[in-house]
């Protein structure tokens, strides 16, 4: 905000060393973040776009791509609603224990993947706690699509309540205070206070969530089993593929996962910058007045 | 939830009851909304995990121990957190200048790079692993410029250092970024003012105020470098003794039926993780009174 104000005479290095810092950072970039994300495509097509497509019209490949979608499809929401429950009792209240309870959300963050594939295992494998029941009823869990759902779920369970958390917080709760006094009900003053105020927040925090859910790999691993065809996920199918040194499929099938990860970003920054202007507008606002109503940004 | 949609089928605004506590009962939702999210983070997180210890209880503590302290899983150790720690600090050098040169500098392409900063997020490991694994191996774009130098950079610990900052990298600059973007640049041209050098104001002025950040950034890369599974196994070459990380250790175990062998190596890295997440907390509380007290 004090950009506006900001005399540039002083605080800023000579111009050489500034050119000096963006050309490392830049180097540093793209060493690290660009020939990667190019390495990606180019190998995919190194044999040319018929190899390529050739590559992935392939039902391990189609049964990879589906069971990915499933997955996503049912781990995401799953995500979702708790991570608004969750933001919402702890954004707006206050509890004993809540600085626990935030901290407890974090947890599959710091927890590896295969660590979090293996307590699945211990509980649903043959070995673990159900494994003879779920044998004896015929239900399968770990090394079919189940366990991969959970163990997903697992991994990316704190990426839409990490984000609503500060935001909301940030956010208080005069507004909904308002609505409620003013008679609506809790499910309208949700839908018509608090989801505008908080979408751009919860479709970074969504797509993210999505990112990650197509993308893992350790935990799902563990309890896949990496059956062809039936339990393999994209990134499962690329070890695979990557292993047997068909390379130009195995690159395929990461291009496209590649592509995701692009796509996320678009839609990341393009969310960042529409929820900047909207706090921007709201703190232009003078500060007697807070805003009764939505700003249009 | 049925009394959420309940109220969405409602043709007509009920009138709220009015609070008796106070303003701050007035919204309603707590007790759905807090024991919603105590019944999934258990289910999901707590019961599970709370298995993986139980489990380790069959063992008695010998047994534990040794499966913790054998020669080859210590090797592990030694290479998950040394090049961990390695990265990490690599991290903090170029995350902090990367997040400078976004905050501070204005050059063509910043919004892109900007982005680009969080494709490591957004990247699913095993893609960054095979494709790491394409650029520095032997016949790779730049290892084949290397590699007549003596330098391997790939199938040995070197490659492992290399995935973790790729995947370490945003961790550090997403810490640092806003916090150095709130910076006071008045303070800066105080200090210059006052005759400090550029290099005097950002040692002693800027600095400071964004060390808590700094190690935020550092802690959140280690512990996630620690964990991490995907994009390494493919460049680390996987030899026992020399380019092992502890989560394959865990995997190999599983593979031969080691259950329990794989769940104390298992407890001893939770155990670690749970040791971090307290650290970062630690230091996330420490930045915010840094700030509040500025």
């Amino acid at each position: 905000m004090s950009n506006l104000t900001e005399k540039r005479v002083v605080a800023t290095e000579a111009p050489w060393v500034r050119m000096a810092l963006i050309t490392v950072a830049l180097l540093f970039l793209l060493l690290f973040l660009a020939l990667p994300l190019a390495a990606v495509f180019t190998e995919a097509l190194r044999k040319g776009v018929g190899a390529y497509l050739e590559a992935l019209n392939e039902p391990d490949a189609w049964s990879a791509i589906r069971l990915t979608l499933i997955t996503a499809g049912i781990a995401v929401p799953l995500n979702l609603v708790f991570g608004v429950a969750a933001a919402w009792c702890i954004a707006k209240y206050e509890f004993r224990g809540k600085a626990f309870l935030t901290t407890l959300v974090d947890l599959p963050f710091s927890v590896s993947p295969v660590v979090a594939g293996l307590i699945y295992v211990l509980i649903f494998g043959a070995q673990g706690w159900f494994g003879p029941w779920l044998a004896e009823h015929d239900i399968k869990i770990i090394f079919a699509v189940p366990g991969i759902v959970l163990a997903t779920v697992f991994v990316t369970f704190p990426f839409i309540a990490r984000e609503l958390i500060p935001l909301m917080q940030a956010q208080g709760s005069d507004e909904e205070q308002a609505a409620i006094v003013l008679g609506a009900s809790g499910w309208q003053t949700f839908w018509h206070v608090t989801l505008p105020n908080i979408k751009w927040g919860l479709i970074y925090g969504v797509i993210l969530c999505n990112a990650r859910a197509m993308g893992e790999f350790g935990a799902v691993s563990v309890v896949s089993g990496h059956i062809r065809g039936q339990t393999n996920t994209m990134p499962l199918h690329v070890e695979i593929l990557y292993n047997e040194y068909q390379s130009v499929a195995a690159f395929a099938v990461a291009s496209l996962l590649a592509l995701l990860a692009l796509v996320t970003l678009v839609i990341k920054s393009v969310a960042e910058w529409k929820h900047e202007r909207e706090m921007r507008a709201v703190a232009e606002l003078p500060p007697e007045a807070p805003p009764s109503q939505p700003v249009k940004a | 939830m049925a009394g959420a949609a309940a109220n969405m089928a409602a043709p007509m605004p009920t009138p709220a009851a009015p609070g008796r506590g106070g303003s701050k009962k007035v919204l309603p939702g707590f007790n759905l909304t807090l024991g919603y999210t105590v019944l999934y983070l258990s289910l999901i997180v707590l019961i599970p995990l709370s298995a993986l210890v139980f489990k380790s209880f069959a063992l008695t503590g010998p047994q534990f121990w040794e499966a913790i302290s054998s020669p080859r899983v210590l090797a592990s150790y030694r290479l998950t957190f040394g090049a961990s720690f390695a990265a990490a600090l690599v991290n903090v050098v170029f995350g902090l200048l990367v997040a400078w040169v976004l905050v501070r500098y204005s050059f063509p392409g910043k919004r892109i790079v900007d982005a680009l900063v969080d494709l490591p997020f957004a990247l699913p490991t095993a893609v960054a692993g095979i494709s790491l694994t394409a650029l520095l191996a032997g016949n790779g774009w730049i290892g084949q410029y290397l590699e007549p130098l003596g330098i391997k950079l790939a199938f040995n610990p070197n490659g492992v250092v290399i995935a973790l900052i790729f995947i370490g990298l945003p961790f550090v600059v997403r810490t640092v970024q806003p916090v150095l973007e709130d910076t006071e640049r008045e303070l800066e041209e105080a200090a210059m003012s006052l005759g400090a050098t550029r290099w005097q104001t950002f040692s002693r002025v800027i600095f400071p105020s964004i060390a808590p950040a700094l190690l935020t950034g550092f802690a959140m890369a280690f512990a996630r470098a620690i964990g991490e599974y995907g994009s390494v196994i493919f460049i680390a070459g996987n030899m026992p003794m020399v380019s092992e990380i502890t989560p394959l250790i865990i995997i190999g175990k599983l593979e031969q039926y080691d259950y329990a062998g794989a769940t104390a190596v298992a407890v001893f890295m939770l155990a670690i993780s749970f040791v971090l997440l307290l650290v970062i907390n630690a230091l996330q509380v420490w930045q915010r009174r840094r700030l509040g007290a500025a």
